[in-house]
C-alpha cells in the first residue's frame, strides 16, 4: 500500500508565491523603518520620558473641568450641526448616485467619482483649508464636517438604495403615483431606518473628529491641547482626554443601542 | 477496550442527557448507536473522548481512565481515539493534506508541528491514509473545493493518519445522500474489518445500523433499552427503542442497501 | 350613510414617550444651531477660495522634486512608510487582544467584557492626542506618527478581529481536540487558518484609514505630508497647497484600489 501511495502522490505545489509576497511585505516593512527612522533603541530611550509625562499627567488637575465646559459643548455642537447639514445634503446626492434611480450613466458617475474625491480628503486637512478660507472659529470645523459627513452617508445611502425592493416601487407606480409619491410611499419607509443608523453612525465618528479640529484652529475642545501642552500643564491635558474620552464613549454608546433598536 | 460505568451526565438545566450508562466494547467491534434525536447518542459518543465531561461514573479506555486524566495524560488517551463529525469539521480554506497532518499533532512537540516539520513517516502515513479512501490526487487541493462525501473520506483520512484504535463517529452519514452515504460507510466498514480498529458509530437510519454493525445498541432518554448483536435487533427490538414503529424517514430505502 | 371602522379595529396606540422625545430632539436641535457663531464670512473668504482653485489647477509643479529634500514624493513616501509600520505595529498589538476580547475564546463573560472595554477605550483617544504624547516621547518626526498610529489602530482591529474570532466555526477546534492536540496546537491547526483571511483583510482596510491619519499627522510635527501642507498654507503659498493637495488624493486613491483589489482576493 505504502509503495502504491508513493506512485500516485501529487507533486506539491510551488511555494515561489508565497516567498515572493513574503519578501515584498518584508521590502516595505524595511524600508517604512528606514524612511521613519523607526529604531526600537529610540522607542526604548524614550519610554522613560513616556513615563515622566505619564506621572506629570497625574493626578488630574479636576479643577480644570470648569474651563472647558464650554469647550466640549461646542465641540458636541459642532458634530451635530455639521452630521445634520451632511445628512440632509446627502439625500439628492444620494438619489443621483443610485444606479436604480439615477437615469442617466452621465450623472451617476461624476457625481459618484466627486464622493469618492470627498472621502480621500482627511477631515482634519479640509478643516486647515476652511480656516484659511473663514478664518478661526467654529464655523470652519463645522463645514469641514458637514463635507464629511456628506461624502460618508451619502455612499452608504445609495449602496443601500440599489439593494431595496422593487415590488413595492412597481406597486405604486400601478396605482399611477407621481414620482415623489412614489419616493414617500415606496422608498423612504424601506431606506429610513439605514438612513438614520448611518446618520448616528458618522454623528460617532465626528464627536471623535471635533474633538480634534481645534488643534488647526476649527473650534471646539482640541484647541485647549494646544494651549495646555504649550504651557506643559499635563494635569489639565489628562483631564481634557478623560473628559473627551467620557464624552465619546458616552456618545458611543447611546448611538449604538439606538441603531441596534433601528435595525 | 472501552468501558462505561454506571455512566450519568446532567446539564445544568437539570435535563439528564445520560442516565446510569454500562456499556463495554471490546476491540474489533462495529457498534452502531441508535435512537430518536435527543436520546442521547451524540453525548454518549462525546463523552468516550470527554469532548463532553460527564457527571457522575467513569469511562475507562484501554484501562486507563479517561474521566481522571489531565493534561498531557488526556491528549495521549485522545490521541488514541480518532472522531469523524457530521459536518466534517475540516479546515475548509487550507489543503486537505494539511488537514490529514493535522491528526498527527498529538505525536510530536508543538514547536516540531507548528514549523510544519512532518517526519517523512507521517508525510507516508498522510498520503498513505489518503490513498485507502481513494483521495490521494486531491492532497493539494482546498478542502473547501470537495464534495461532502469527498470531505467525509478526508476526514477519515485523518483519523487514519492518527493511527487510532477507537474510532468515533457521530452521524457521519447524516449530510450526505444516500450514494456517497453508501461509499463512506464501506470504506469505515473496510477499516474496521482491515485494521481491526474499534468502531462505534451513531446513526439515524436503522437499514444502514442493521446492514454495517455487528453489534446494536439502542438509546431512549439517555438508557439504553437494547443491547444485542444485529440478528436479535428485530422490528419489534426498534419499535420499542423509538417508542412507535419505524418510520419512513428513519429507513434510506432500498438503492443504498 | 358611512359606516366607521374605528370601532370595529383601533388603531394601535403610538408610544406615549413619542412626543417627549420630539420635543427634547427639537430642544437640542435649537440649543446646537442657535450655538453656531455665524458671524458671516470674511471679506476675504472669496477671493481667498478663488486662490485655492486656481492654485489645485495650477499646482506648483517645480515641488514634486527638489533635489534638497522636503518635497512632494519625499513627504509622500513618509506617508505611506508612517501608515505602513502603524499598521503593522498594532497589527501584532492587537492580536492578543482580540484573543481576550472574543467571547468563544474565554469561559466567562466578564474577561471578553474587559477586553472589549479595554479596547473601545483605546479608540477613544484620538491618534493625534497619542502623537502629541509621543511626540514627548520620541521628539518630533514620523516616529511619533508610527507609533500613534501603532497604539490607537489597535482599538479598531483588535475588535474586528475579535468578531472575526467569535465568528469561526468550532467544528475543526473540536476535531483538533479529538486527536489530542494542545492549546497551541489547537490555534494555529484550527483557528488561525480559520481567522487568517480576515485577519489580513481588516488589516488592509484599517492600512486605507491610517493612510488617511497619516496624512494629517504632519499638522502637529509628527511627520509627514501634512508639515508641509500647514506650511504652504499660514505662507499662503496656494499653487503649493493645490499640489499637495492633488498628491494626497491621488496617493489615497491609488493605495484604496490597490488595497481594494487584494481584499476582493482575500475573501
Amino acid at each position: 500500500m505504502s509503495a502504491n501511495a508513493e506512485l500516485k502522490r501529487p507533486k506539491a505545489p510551488g511555494k515561489l508565491k508565497h516567498y515572493l509576497t513574503a519578501a515584498i511585505v518584508l521590502l516595505l516593512l524595511w524600508g517604512s523603518a528606514i524612511h521613519t527612522e523607526a529604531t526600537f533603541g529610540e522607542l526604548i530611550e524614550g519610554f522613560p520620558n513616556m513615563f515622566d509625562l505619564l506621572e506629570e499627567m497625574f493626578p488630574p488637575k479636576w479643577s480644570y473641568f470648569d474651563n472647558i465646559v464650554g469647550a466640549m459643548l461646542e465641540t458636541i455642537r459642532m458634530a451635530l450641526v455639521g452630521t445634520t447639514i451632511g445628512a440632509i445634503m446627502a439625500i439628492p446626492v444620494a438619489l443621483l448616485c443610485a444606479s436604480n434611480f439615477a437615469a442617466s450613466w452621465w450623472i451617476r458617475h461624476p457625481v459618484r467619482f466627486i464622493l469618492n474625491l470627498i472621502r480621500t480628503v482627511p477631515d482634519l486637512l479640509l478643516a486647515a483649508i476652511f480656516v484659511a478660507i473663514f478664518g478661526l472659529g467654529p464655523l470652519p470645523g463645522i463645514l469641514a464636517l458637514s463635507v464629511f459627513a456628506l461624502g460618508l452617508i451619502a455612499k452608504l445611502t445609495y449602496e443601500a438604495l440599489e439593494t431595496i425592493d422593487r415590488g413595492p416601487l412597481e406597486a405604486m407606480t400601478s396605482v399611477g403615483a407621481n414620482g415623489i409619491q412614489r419616493i414617500i410611499f415606496a422608498v423612504i419607509p424601506q431606506i429610513q431606518a439605514h438612513f438614520m443608523s448611518f446618520t448616528l453612525y458618522t454623528f460617532e465618528i465626528n464627536v471623535r473628529a471635533a474633538a480634534v479640529l481645534g488643534l488647526v484652529g476649527a473650534g471646539g475642545i482640541g484647541h485647549y491641547y494646544e494651549v495646555t501642552l504649550g504651557f506643559l500643564e499635563y494635569d489639565k491635558t489628562s483631564v481634557i482626554i478623560i473628559f473627551t474620552l467620557a464624552v465619546v464613549l458616552l456618545i458611543d454608546y447611546t448611538s449604538t443601542k439606538l441603531r441596534e433598536k433601528l435595525l | 477496550m472501552i468501558e462505561l460505568r454506571n455512566v450519568s451526565k446532567m446539564y445544568p438545566n437539570g435535563t439528564k442527557g445520560l442516565d446510569q450508562i454500562n456499556l463495554s466494547f471490546a476491540k474489533g467491534e462495529f457498534v452502531a448507536i441508535v435512537g430518536l434525536s435527543g436520546a442521547g447518542k451524540s453525548t454518549l459518543l462525546r463523552s468516550i473522548n470527554r469532548l463532553h465531561d460527564i457527571s457522575e461514573g467513569d469511562i475507562l479506555i484501554g484501562g486507563s481512565s479517561i474521566t481522571q486524566a489531565k493534561g498531557k495524560q488526556l491528549r495521549m488517551i485522545r490521541r488514541n481515539i480518532g472522531m469523524i463529525f457530521q459536518s466534517f469539521n475540516l479546515v475548509k480554506r487550507t489543503s486537505v493534506l494539511r488537514n490529514v497532518l493535522a491528526g498527527r499533532v498529538g505525536y510530536h512537540s508543538t514547536l516540531r508541528t507548528i514549523l510544519g516539520r512532518f517526519p517523512e513517516k507521517d508525510m507516508n502515513l498522510a498520503f498513505g491514509a489518503l490513498d485507502r479512501v481513494n483521495i490521494i490526487e486531491k492532497a493539494y487541493s482546498r478542502a473547501d473545493e470537495l464534495s461532502g462525501g469527498q470531505q467525509q473520506r478526508v476526514a477519515i483520512a485523518r483519523v487514519l493518519a492518527q493511527e487510532a484504535k477507537i474510532i468515533l463517529a457521530d452521524e457521519p452519514v447524516a449530510s450526505l445522500d444516500p450514494l456517497t452515504t453508501k461509499q463512506v460507510m464501506d470504506d469505515l466498514k473496510k477499516i474496521n474489518q482491515e485494521l481491526g480498529i474499534t468502531t462505534i458509530i451513531n446513526l439515524h437510519y436503522v437499514d444502514l445500523a442493521r446492514q454495517y454493525a455487528t453489534r446494536i445498541v439502542g438509546l431512549r432518554a439517555g438508557r439504553v433499552v437494547f443491547d444485542g448483536p444485529v440478528s436479535e435487533a428485530t422490528d419489534e427490538v426498534f419499535a420499542e427503542i423509538y417508542g412507535r414503529p419505524i418510520e419512513k424517514n428513519e429507513l434510506l430505502g432500498e438503492q443504498a442497501v | 350613510m358611512i359606516k366607521s371602522w374605528n370601532h370595529i379595529i383601533q388603531k394601535p396606540k403610538k408610544n406615549r414617550y413619542r412626543w417627549f422625545i420630539y420635543l427634547a430632539l427639537a430642544a437640542v436641535y435649537i440649543w446646537a444651531f442657535a450655538g453656531v457663531p455665524f458671524t458671516g464670512f470674511k471679506e476675504t473668504a472669496g477671493q481667498i477660495t478663488k486662490a485655492i482653485v486656481t492654485g489645485i489647477f495650477t499646482p506648483d509643479w517645480d515641488f514634486v522634486y527638489l533635489p534638497e529634500g522636503e518635497d512632494l514624493l519625499r513627504g509622500l513616501l513618509e506617508t505611506l512608510a508612517i501608515s505602513v509600520l502603524g499598521t503593522f505595529i498594532s497589527t501584532l498589538l492587537c492580536i492578543p487582544f482580540a484573543f481576550w476580547a472574543a467571547v468563544n475564546m474565554s469561559r466567562t463573560k466578564a474577561v471578553s467584557g474587559s477586553g472589549k472595554m479595554v479596547l473601545s477605550f483605546i479608540r477613544a483617544i484620538p491618534e493625534i492626542i497619542l502623537a502629541l504624547m509621543f511626540i514627548k516621547a520620541v521628539g518630533p518626526g514620523s516616529f511619533a506618527g508610527v507609533l500613534a498610529l501603532g497604539l490607537h489602530s489597535v482599538g479598531m482591529l483588535g475588535k474586528l478581529f475579535a468578531d472575526e474570532v467569535e465568528n469561526m466555526d468550532n467544528g475543526p477546534v473540536e476535531a483538533l481536540v479529538s486527536a489530542g492536540a494542545n492549546r497551541l496546537q489547537i490555534l494555529w491547526f484550527a483557528v488561525i487558518p480559520q481567522v487568517l483571511p480576515g485577519f489580513l483583510s481588516y488589516t488592509l482596510y484599517r492600512f486605507e484609514i491610517n493612510m488617511r491619519s497619516a496624512a494629517i499627522l504632519g499638522v502637529i510635527g509628527a511627520g509627514g505630508i501634512g508639515t508641509p501642507l500647514i506650511f504652504a498654507l499660514s505662507t499662503r503659498n496656494w499653487d503649493r497647497v493645490g499640489i499637495i493637495l492633488l498628491g494626497i488624493v491621488i496617493l489615497i486613491t491609488v493605495v484604496d484600489m490597490i488595497s481594494g483589489a487584494i481584499r476582493k482576493r482575500l475573501v
